[in-house]
């Protein structure tokens, strides 16, 4: 015969953070595309040092769109912060309009992305230099786009009924993966616009 | 944050008698009839099942390629296939048995058993679990489609360059390689962090760190090796395919880029690949030399370091592939010096196993007497590998018949030996029938005589100088015995998979009813019925000790409180797993399967125009969007 020992009816539904499951695929989700990102950062260094055509090759890149994209991107981790907070705090209201402004500067981050883009001096096929800068920029730019479409889907989300209970704890995790967005590009930003001016 | 108290109306696991209690969780967690409910299961045994199912199915495929590489081999200046054909039989073996068999059959144990070992009503994220499978099942059809259609890869199953690239080999082959790579690793991918989450975060009450059996704990670091090895492989084959479509010049020397690149990317998931391939072996080891030995494995301790040792060692290890590419010695020698450290935590576990059984009372079924020979091969196989490790004798034997037959003694004995008992240890859980034990025996027989015949010789083989990979050999070099002898052997082999083929067809049907608990294990899949129902545990079981069914009485603890009418499992914290969170569990769902069929669209359409991705996006974006969509049904909270 079974003997119940613990009760959980009175325990909650959804909480915030690494207490729940979703957070934990988040993060196993960064590990891995962290690795990824690695590995390509990786490749780009290896044949800096191995290729004797690389510092010929390793034309400098424009700073004037990769900077305004990384001030803003940075700059963005004040409402993704905010909305993480709102999102604990479950205040719809704040939720929603916080939303509204990250999928807003998800999308200008997405217009300076393809801005870099069209101003980069090589280009892919040129010679492995070319292609592997734009790998990086478009790896981290296909991370970039499926966070601020992901954010989007979110905010409509929040503007329906379906905006109550768990969906803050969404939300907070959408804030969450959004950091990894943000620190995973400052290493590229210097390997890419920095490291062949040196 | 929703309590109990707000929710008076809610059917809950106390009110209800065990009878009325299991059928209304079977209602909750079934899966629905017809082929819209068969493509919307969310059921991790269900979808467990279909990996076993398909991953058997690729080692047959890739075990007939062999078969006809063993014929042709089994005398000189034989014509049964010619050179172009024998290139993509040997691509198309290693291919299939490392990705499309190693790796999933791994994952298709660990979906099926570890939610019900760690006491939990599924595993974490079911939905990426139903979409990996398919995303799994359209790579290997497409590779094999392509196969049937004459758009064969034929540059080994590690695709070199410059070999893979377009100059030196036009046509599509590599192509669909690298392509069936992207698919294979999502899968595993997604799996990987299923099962870590699975672990960490919804293991019964009381299974702290150190009650987790010796299975999940394996499983565990095996999640953890796939994570941060695959982003490699699936780098690289995009990198390769990139290469080949769109002109960049990653791979390519006159321009700046450099082959030996991607030996470094490709290795460095490649060599890990091994342990992703051999830790399930060895987490199938500890739970049937647990059981029958009747005691817990000796040391578990130093069994779990001796994993996560292996775990990190297994990132160390990827040069020793590259050894006849001109390093720096430095280099050669950090590579062959933790080649060698590898074998130390190997051997640890090894030293455990045995003292296991030296101290229990070891009963010979099937399943252990796989096991025994695994010692034998896999240890053999050790061997030989640490003569590979060091540079000298690598540089002589490299791409010769010693590594061939090195590589099948630590992968076959490694992982197949124990995958076998694994099959007859777990059998009965599945279908509630055991399997046949005289065939086993029979089988085992035929086996581990045919194995050591097919590929002991080849040792000798390459000591004598015979290169891997060659189509067929002249009479007057004098390989033609041992070859012939070879080839007798993987037929034996190969008639001992037909045997098991034929012991599971009738044991499913006809085999002595097994009950919950055949073995007398100890682990809580065998604590509810076989085979399980949907919901897995009527009541979750809360643990008191490591053992939880030898130390059980029959008061067994278990907990209450959990809604009937809605999908909730208990979420625990992740060491002491105390219980946090009811949390619910997503119901059967199609658009897994439609962004699947849509994902392997974009996929197979990019291999013939880069605008598949860009067209294939927005459908599959459309697909996830309904995948994540709340129903109103699942608003509950």
């Amino acid at each position: 015969m079974a003997r119940s020992v613990i009760d959980v009816s009175g325990l909650p539904t959804y909480a915030f953070g690494s207490r729940v499951t979703p957070w934990w695929g988040t993060f196993s989700f960064c590990l891995l595309e962290g690795t990824g990102f690695a590995l390509g950062i990786g490749g780009y260094l290896y044949l800096a040092v191995t290729n004797s055509h690389w510092a010929k090759d390793a034309v400098p890149l424009n700073l004037v769109w990769s900077a305004v994209f990384t001030i803003v991107l940075v700059a963005s981790t004040i409402p993704n912060f905010l909305i993480k907070r709102a999102a604990m705090r479950e205040n719809l209201r704040s939720v929603r309009v916080l939303l509204l402004a990250m999928s807003s500067v998800g999308l200008v981050l997405v217009v300076l992305r393809i801005m870099e883009f069209s101003v980069l001096p090589v280009r892919w096929s040129d010679n492995a230099y070319g292609s592997f800068v734009w790998l990086l920029l478009g790896l981290h730019g296909v991370h970039v786009l499926t966070d601020v479409a992901d954010t989007l889907v979110l905010t409509v989300l929040m503007f329906t009924r379906h905006g109550t209970g768990k969906r803050f704890s969404d939300a907070e995790d959408n804030a969450f993966y959004w950091y990894f967005v943000v620190l995973s590009w400052l290493p590229l930003y210097a390997l890419l616009y920095w490291l062949p001016r040196l | 944050m929703s309590l109990a108290s707000e929710e008076p109306h809610a059917t809950r696991d106390s009110d209800l008698g065990d009878e009325e209690l299991r059928a209304r969780l079977r209602k909750t967690w079934g899966t629905n009839g017809g082929l819209i409910g068969f493509l919307s299961t969310v059921d991790h045994k269900v979808i467990g099942i279909r990996y076993a199912v398909t991953s058997f199915a690729f080692l047959l495929a890739g075990g007939v390629l062999a078969l006809i590489m063993r014929l042709q081999l089994a005398r000189p200046d034989n014509h049964l296939v010619g050179a172009e054909l024998y290139n993509q039989l040997f691509t198309m073996h290693g291919t299939t048995m490392m990705f499309l068999f190693g790796v999933p059959v791994g994952e298709a144990f660990a979906i099926y058993l570890v939610p019900l070992m760690v006491g939990t009503r599924n595993i974490a994220f079911p939905r990426l679990n139903a979409f990996s499978y398919y995303v799994y099942l359209f790579g290997g059809l497409m590779l094999w489609g392509g196969f049937a259609f004459s758009i064969r890869p034929d540059v080994g199953w590690f695709s070199y360059v410059p070999l893979a690239n377009l100059d030196f080999t036009p046509g599509k082959g590599p192509d669909y390689w690298a392509q069936m790579i992207t698919f294979t690793e999502v899968a595993a991918l997604a799996v990987s962090v299923e099962i870590v989450v699975t672990v960490l975060k919804q293991r019964a009450p009381g299974m702290t760190l150190d009650r987790i059996p010796l299975f999940v704990w394996t499983m565990l670091v095996h999640s953890f090796i796939i994570i941060f090895a695959m982003p490699a492989v699936m780098l690289a084959s995009s990198m390769l395919i990139m290469d080949r479509l769109v002109t960049t010049q990653f791979f390519n020397a006159d321009a700046g880029g450099d082959p030996l690149l991607w030996q470094h990317l490709f290795w460095f998931f490649g060599h890990p690949e091994v342990y992703i391939i051999f830790l399930p072996g060895t987490a199938f080891v500890s739970a049937i030399v647990a059981t029958f030995s009747r005691r817990p494995v000796f040391g578990y301790l130093p069994m779990v370091l001796s994993l996560i040792a292996i775990g990190f060692l297994s990132f160390g290890l990827w040069v020793h592939h590259m050894f006849v590419t001109g390093l720096p010695q430095v280099g050669a020698a950090f590579f062959t010096a933790s080649s060698m450290a590898i074998a130390i935590p190997n051997g640890v576990q090894i030293f455990c196993w045995i003292a296991t059984l030296w101290d229990g009372k070891p009963v010979l079924k099937t399943p252990l007497i796989f096991v025994l020979g695994f010692f034998f091969i896999f240890v053999t196989g050790g061997l030989s590998g640490v003569m590979l490790a060091s540079v000298p004798i690598d540089t002589q034997v490299h791409d010769t018949y010693f590594v061939v037959a090195h590589f099948h003694y630590v992968l076959i004995g490694g992982t197949l030996f124990p995958l076998v008992g694994a099959v007859y240890y777990w059998f009965p859980k599945l279908t509630g029938r055991l399997m046949d034990e005289r065939l086993g025996k029979w089988q085992f027989a035929l086996a581990f005589i045919g194995f050591n015949i097919a590929f002991f010789p080849m040792h000798m083989l390459g000591l004598l100088g015979m290169p891997r990979r060659v189509y067929t050999y002249p009479a007057e070099i004098g390989w033609g015995g041992l070859n012939l002898l070879a080839s007798a052997g993987a037929l034996l082999f190969f008639a001992s998979f037909l045997l098991m083929a034929y012991n599971l067809l009738v044991s499913a049907r006809k085999g002595a009813l097994a009950g919950d608990n055949p073995w007398d294990a100890d682990t809580l899949e065998w604590a509810t019925t076989s085979p399980p129902q949907p919901q897995n545990f009527d009541r979750i079981p809360c643990l008191t000790s490591g053992s939880p069914l030898w130390s059980r009485d029959d008061d067994q603890p278990v907990v209450s409180g959990l809604k009937v009418d809605e999908r909730e499992l208990v979420v625990t914290s992740i060491t002491e797993a105390r219980p946090d969170i009811r949390e619910e569990s997503p119901a059967p769902s199609i658009w897994p399967f439609v962004a699947a069929l849509a994902t392997a669209a974009a996929f197979i359409g990019s291999i013939y125009t880069p605008w598949a991705i860009t067209w294939g996006s927005p459908v599959v974006a459309l697909a996830l969007v309904a995948w994540f969509w709340p129903k109103t049904s699942e608003e509950n909270a």
